[in-house]
Order: structure tokens, then sequence, then C-alpha cells
């Protein structure tokens, strides 16, 4: 849906900062929320006629709710060092897209109304009115920011924008004009249980396939179970793994994984989806609703663990924020961290020598790893901090024997966001997702050319569904993004019949 | 008593009371304000130490300002520790007799107040010269940088340049501080600096400079990486929490 016309930003020889383009994406935003996609989320249909007042006073609770608001609107000094490390300001070069910049749209407001010097001195202070058009920037300049937290790790007081962006979202959801997206997806979530809106009858079918695909494919019976009771370990997938390439190779991975392990597992109907979309547009109230399908299926089907399959803000959610909304979660295995991501699942397997990789069945490709933006710099692996980015590679390194990893300014914690997330992965958003791709875009068109790299692993449905569609921009293959667990489902050693450890069958009814 | 020694000695109390009671003011509200979620940015100490370290680098090396722009850091640090030895050394206004330190660090302070004045400077010139910067500058971030200049400026030359009379003054600083007022020596100089720097205390609660003060406050900075070791709700939070059970699923 290439709706707008735009040029694909040029891969840049020696990546410099750009000089501003003043407006240069005024004109992008994403489709409004109708009434339909707002109103079940709690929110009004469309804008208020006291918007104004409405607003501001949202902003008001916000900042008593909120630490970080209230400190991250006081405490910048303006000292630049954010300016120039956001994809999009370096894809576009558009000035309100520098962190900095996105978070003073907010700030001029709360100034304004909010702090003495903005009251008597607005012009000294830079305070400005709220009028429609302040509004309407916020709405624009709110929805090319993904969230991704790397502004934050430059910043000498860690001022966030993520935190700013997702205040700004809800204040304008809160007025009436959500962003369709989002929304809608949310509430696909409340009626269905997934994002993309798969009844269980489909969710059966699909896992059906999948057993035979793979029973095809190596000889060997791997389940993949739904609403099994008394599982062992609940498995919560973003929900694209049931359906997308390459999510769904991952899925297979995973279910290879199980099997071999002989640990019993389940998907739930209710719960299945990992994606918390209530993270993106800043509500606690819809995150924690999101969530809590997650631990009402823990309950009623009696397991022990619960796992997360492959995805970036996800992961933040549940590991960061689980405990917090839907804990404590007294009821399960203590002997394991709650959650647990599928990859410190699989390490540990790896470790315990309960699953074998022959990495030479990836002989054929030369990986890297793109670290994706929210379990980089807003969660973590294991027990160390940074195991979020040991874990993943230590366990491409043993499902294949060429790993070369990009250019250090772009990986780990300073890892770029693959452009298209924070609920920007929206066909209305094409130009600034293809524009904030550029700089992953670049650290990987050197490892191509330099080391031969043939493929990028990722950990996030997002980015695999972010790249797949950005890569052609840049004339790289779509089929370059592989899962993790699609490498690990490669190279694992299936052995010996199937039935021994199944725990039943997988049409059980719950 | 000259009217002047009465005017200035009121404007340092009211500036005073201004600085201690607005800044203890935004403190209370930084530390009723809650954090509901673990939002610490990664990788991030798990420990209470380990948090204590992060900060300390933070604060004292301006650790994620190195990762992110040499030429700020520099400059920025520059000015900041040239300002903390001037500032140290203008203890000895204010003590009697003067600490033993510092009398020992006066000769630093004395290079420390052009590195003051080179860092600002220094910043100065960046936030006029780089576009992007100039782009996020308002008016009060330039004269802001502009009245810490004047003040580095005029007690560097009263030290080197029109000398004052450093007895009277410190006579008058300990007047001050003993609530037994001493007249003021009507030195033009001291009294820009006086003025300046009284104009400083005042708007340090409401500005930016709040980022003294909100740096040890910032939920990505002091927090620790343990969320599913711990919960961490909110007050208010936890009123939802008392009603989300309803559902299914219990
Ligand atoms: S959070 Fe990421 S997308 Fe948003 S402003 Fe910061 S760097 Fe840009
Ligand atoms: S790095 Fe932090 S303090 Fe500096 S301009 Fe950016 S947000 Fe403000």
């Amino acid at each position: 849906m290439a709706a707008t016309q735009f040029q694909t930003p040029r891969i840049r020889e020696y990546p410099t900062i750009p000089v501003l383009v003043r407006g240069a994406m005024a004109h992008s935003q994403p489709f409004v929320a109708k009434p339909d996609h707002q109103e079940p989320l709690g929110f009004p249909g469309e804008l208020v006629d006291n918007w104004k007042e409405v607003a501001l006073k949202r902003m008001g609770e916000l900042l008593g709710k909120y630490r970080s608001l209230q400190v991250f609107l006081d405490i910048c000094v303006k000292c630049g060092s954010c300016t120039d490390k956001c994809h999009y300001f370096q894809g576009t070069a558009d000035p309100k897209n520098m962190p900095v910049a996105r978070q003073d749209l907010l700030r001029k407001v709360y100034r304004r109304y909010f702090t003495l010097a903005g009251k008597y001195f607005p012009k000294l202070v830079g305070a400005v009115d709220l009028t429609e058009e302040v509004l309407w920037d916020w709405y624009k300049y709110y929805h090319q920011c993904s969230q991704c937290r790397r502004c934050s790790v430059y910043c000498p007081y860690g001022i966030d924008t993520a935190e700013i962006t997702m205040a700004g979202r809800e204040i304008l959801a809160s007025v009436g004009i959500g962003q369709k997206y989002s929304n809608e997806i949310i509430g696909k979530v409340y009626k269905i249980g997934n994002n993309l809106g798969l009844p269980r009858p489909a969710l059966l079918d699909t896992l059906e396939g999948l057993e035979e695909e793979v029973e095809e494919e190596t000889g060997v019976k791997v389940r993949f179970p739904l609403d099994v009771k008394g599982a062992e370990v609940l498995l919560v997938t973003p929900s694209a793994d049931f359906f997308a390439e390459p999510h769904v190779d991952g899925l297979i991975g995973y279910g290879k994984v199980f099997h071999q392990a002989g640990i019993s597992w389940t998907l739930s109907s209710h719960a299945s989806e990992a994606g918390n979309f209530g993270l993106f547009i800043g509500n606690y109230e819809n995150m924690q609703k999101v969530a809590m399908r997650v631990r009402e299926a823990a309950l009623d089907l009696g397991v022990k663990r619960i796992v997360v399959g492959e995805c970036g803000h996800a992961w933040r959610v549940a590991y960061s924020f689980w405990n917090t909304l839907i804990g404590p979660f007294d009821f399960l295995d203590p002997a394991y961290p709650v959650p647990q991501h599928i990859c410190e699942f699989t390490h540990d397997l790896l470790l315990k020598g309960m699953i074998k990789l022959d990495p030479s069945e990836n002989d054929d490709k030369v990986v890297t790893f793109h670290d994706s933006c929210n379990v980089a710099r807003a969660s973590r692996m294991g027990d160390m901090p940074g195991g979020q980015f040991v874990i993943p590679r230590e366990l491409i390194k043993a499902s294949c024997n060429h790993f070369v990893d990009m250019a250090p300014e772009t990986i780990n914690d300073q890892t770029f966001c693959c452009g298209g997330g924070g609920g920007v992965l929206t066909d209305d958003l094409i130009e600034i997702r293809v524009k904030g791709a550029l700089p992953r875009m670049e650290a990987l068109k050197q490892v191509v050319e330099q080391d031969g790299v043939t493929h990028m692993a990722a950990i996030c449905a997002i980015c695999k569904s972010q790249f797949t569609k950005v890569l052609p921009y840049f004339d790289l293959g779509m089929d370059m993004i592989v899962s993790v667990h699609q490498l690990i489902s490669e190279a694992i050693v299936l052995e010996g019949s199937e039935q021994e450890e199944a725990p039943s069958t997988s049409d059980t009814q719950s | 008593m000259s009217v002047l020694t009465i005017l200035i000695s009121l404007l340092f109390y009211a500036s005073g009371l201004i600085l201690i009671i607005g800044v203890a003011n935004r403190i209370r509200i930084y530390w009723r304000t809650p954090s509901p979620l673990v939002i610490p940015t990664t990788p991030a100490p798990l420990t209470r130490t380990g948090v204590a370290a992060r900060l300390f680098g933070e604060v004292v090396f301006f650790q994620s300002l190195f990762r992110g722009n040499k030429w700020t850091w520099i400059l920025g640090w520059l000015f900041h520790f040239g300002m903390l030895l001037v500032l140290l050394r203008h203890l000895r206004y204010f003590t009697d007799p003067i600490w033993w330190w510092v009398d020992l660090i006066q000769w630093v302070g004395v290079y420390a107040g052009f590195a003051m004045v080179a860092g600002l400077a220094g910043l100065l010139v960046r936030r006029l010269v780089v576009e992007r910067i100039r782009y996020i500058s308002a008016p009060s971030d330039h004269l802001m940088l502009l009245l810490l200049l004047g003040i580095g400026l005029s007690g560097l030359m009263m030290k080197h340049l029109v000398h004052t009379d450093i007895v009277s003054v410190k006579q008058f600083t300990m007047g001050l501080i003993t609530f037994d007022w001493q007249p003021l020596p009507a030195d033009p100089l001291l009294i820009i600096h006086l003025l300046m720097v009284a104009t400083l205390m005042i708007i340090f609660p409401f500005s930016k400079l709040l980022h003294a003060p909100g740096v040890f406050f910032s939920p990505t900075r002091n927090m620790r990486d343990t969320p599913r070791e711990q919960r961490n709700l909110a007050d208010w939070a936890a009123k939802l929490d008392e009603t989300r059970h309803s559902g299914a699923g219990e």
C-alpha cells in the first residue's frame, strides 16, 4: 500500500549527522482510530469538544502518576547528546525527530501550564499554548517514535523519550484521537485473544498443519499442543508466529526444542498473544488487562512455568512488568524465573546437554544478529546484566558455524531499532518505517559486503515483519531475516520416537 | 550601614530561602511521585550497590554523556568540575578559621576558575554554532550560560585584574551567616558578581538547573533490574490490583 511517494534514503558511505530539514516528515501521520476502536479501550470515540481541558487534566494526572514524566520534563538541560541518536532523525533529517525535540513538543506545553517560568515568561523559556496545531504535531511525531530507548542510553540523566511518547499518546487517546492500528489490535485481543484475530479453530488448524509439516520433513512426530491442561509449560508467543514467514519457522523451532527435551508444553487460545500493545499507547490499565489473560490461562491450564516466545516489546512487558501487573506468580514452580524467555529456556537445555545442535546444518549461512531494541535496553536474559546480548548469540553460534557481529556502535545496548517498533508497524506509516530502517540497513550492508553475511537473525515479531517489508527497499533480499529458533530448528538433532513424552492429544477442550 | 549593604544582605537571605525551599519542594514532588513500572535502561545493575556505582559514574564522570558526545562531555566536565573547585575555594569566605583543606586547595581553585569559564565559553559556542543544538535552545538556555559566564568572568577579574578588598568581603559574608551585618565594599565588580549569583540562586528551583537533584531521581538510572524477583506496585496501581481478579481464571 504505497499510497505516498517517497524516496528511500541512500546508504551513506560514512554515516554523518544530517543537516536539518524542517518539516520533512510533517505530512506523516497514522490513521486515526474510529469510535469502534476507541471505545472498547475506554477512550472517547472522537475528539471531544473540551479537548484542551481534558488534555491538560490528563497531563496533570500523568505527572502525578509517573516519576519518569515529572522528572524528565523538568531536568533536560538541552545538552544535545541525544539529538543525533534516533534512527528516525538519521533517516528523515526532520528536527522534530531529534529525541529532545520530540520531548519538547510536550515539554513546551508542560512549561506553559505547569511551571512558574512558563506561566509568566513563556517566550523566555520556550513555552507554548496548547493549540490544535500543537495537538496534531503530537499526533504526528509521537507516532514517529518506536519507544526504542536508544536516546536514553546517551542522555546524562537517562531521559527516555519513550516515556514521553507514551504519555503523549495516552493524552491523545484520552481526548479522542487514538491510533487506529494499535487500538484496533488491542480490541482484537479483548475479543478474540490475539493481535491477528485468529480464533481457536484457526489456531488448531494451523498447529495441526505444522505437526504434519514437521513429520513429513523429519519423520518425527513433534507436537504443537493447544489448551492442554496440566502441561508443564505455557508458551506465550506473538501471534505472528502462527502464520507468517519467518516467524512460523521459529515456532517450529520451539516445538522441536520442547520435543527433544521431553518437556510437556502447551499454547493457550485464551492467551494466544505475547505482544502487548497497551505498552505502545502508554496506558497502564489496558496493558494490565491484556496481560491478565496470561495469568488467567496459566491458572486455568494449571501449568508450572511460563515461557515467552521471540518478541521484543512483548518481552519487555513480560520480563519487566508482568510480575507487577499480574503477579505474584506464587502458583508456579519457583525453581524457574517467571517468565522465562524461550532463548533462556533453550540455552539452559543446551548447557544441561538435554538438546544437541549440529551447526553444520547451517553451513550454507553466514549469520549476523540484530539486537531488538526492547530486549536490549528494557529487559534482560539470564542472571547477569547484559545476558540479553550473550544468550541469543550463544544460541546462534551453537547452531551455525559462521557468525559475524555488525559494527559495535550498532549492536548490544547501542542497537538501532528496526524502524517498525512501538506501534509504527503499519502500512500507513511505511515512509517513516523505511527511512527509520536506514541505520540498521547501513550496518547490515557493511557486513554483507565485508563478510558475506547471508542472514540476519532476530528475536522479535515486529523486527521480523518490518525487515521482511523494508529489506527490498534497500536492495536486500526479504528472506535474509530469520528467527533465532529457525536456526535452532535446522540444527537440532531429533532422536528416537515421538510418543514417549507427549502429555496428551492436542485437541483437549479446556 | 549603607543602603547597598542592606539591600544586598536582604537579597541574599531572600534568594537563599527561595533556593532552599524551592529545591526542597521539587525534591518532595520527585520523591512522592511513584515509578509504577521497572524501567532502568538495561543492562542495569541488580543490586543497590550497583545502582550507587552507576549514579556515581553519571554524576562524577558523566559516563552516558561520554558515550554520547565527546565535545559536550569535555566542555561540560571542565565547567562543572571547575565550578565545584571554585565553590569549594569560596568556603574560605564562610569559615573562620579557614578549614585546613580549603586552604590547601586555594591554588587549584584559581586555575579551576579558568577551566570553568573555558568550559562555559565552549558550551556557548557549541550552542550557537551547532545547528541541532541551536534548534533545541530557548532564549533561557543561552541566558543561563551567559549568566554563569558573567559570574565566572567577574570573579576572575576580581582575582586577577581589579583586586577587591577581600578582607571586607569576608567580614561581610561572615556577617551574613552570623546575622551580624557588616558593610559591603562598594566595588562595582563585586556588586555585579553578587547580583548575578543571587539571580542564579533564585532561578535554580524553576529551571533546568534542577538536573542536579533530578539526576538522582531518574528511574532509568536509579532502579535495579530485578522485576522478576520483586513486584513494584505503586499505590495508585495497587488500587487497580485489588479489583483485577474479578475476571475469569480465579
Ligand atoms: S525512543 Fe527511539 S525512536 Fe523514540 S526518540 Fe528515542 S531513539 Fe527515537
Ligand atoms: S541528552 Fe538528555 S539532557 Fe541532553 S538534550 Fe537530550 S534529553 Fe536533554
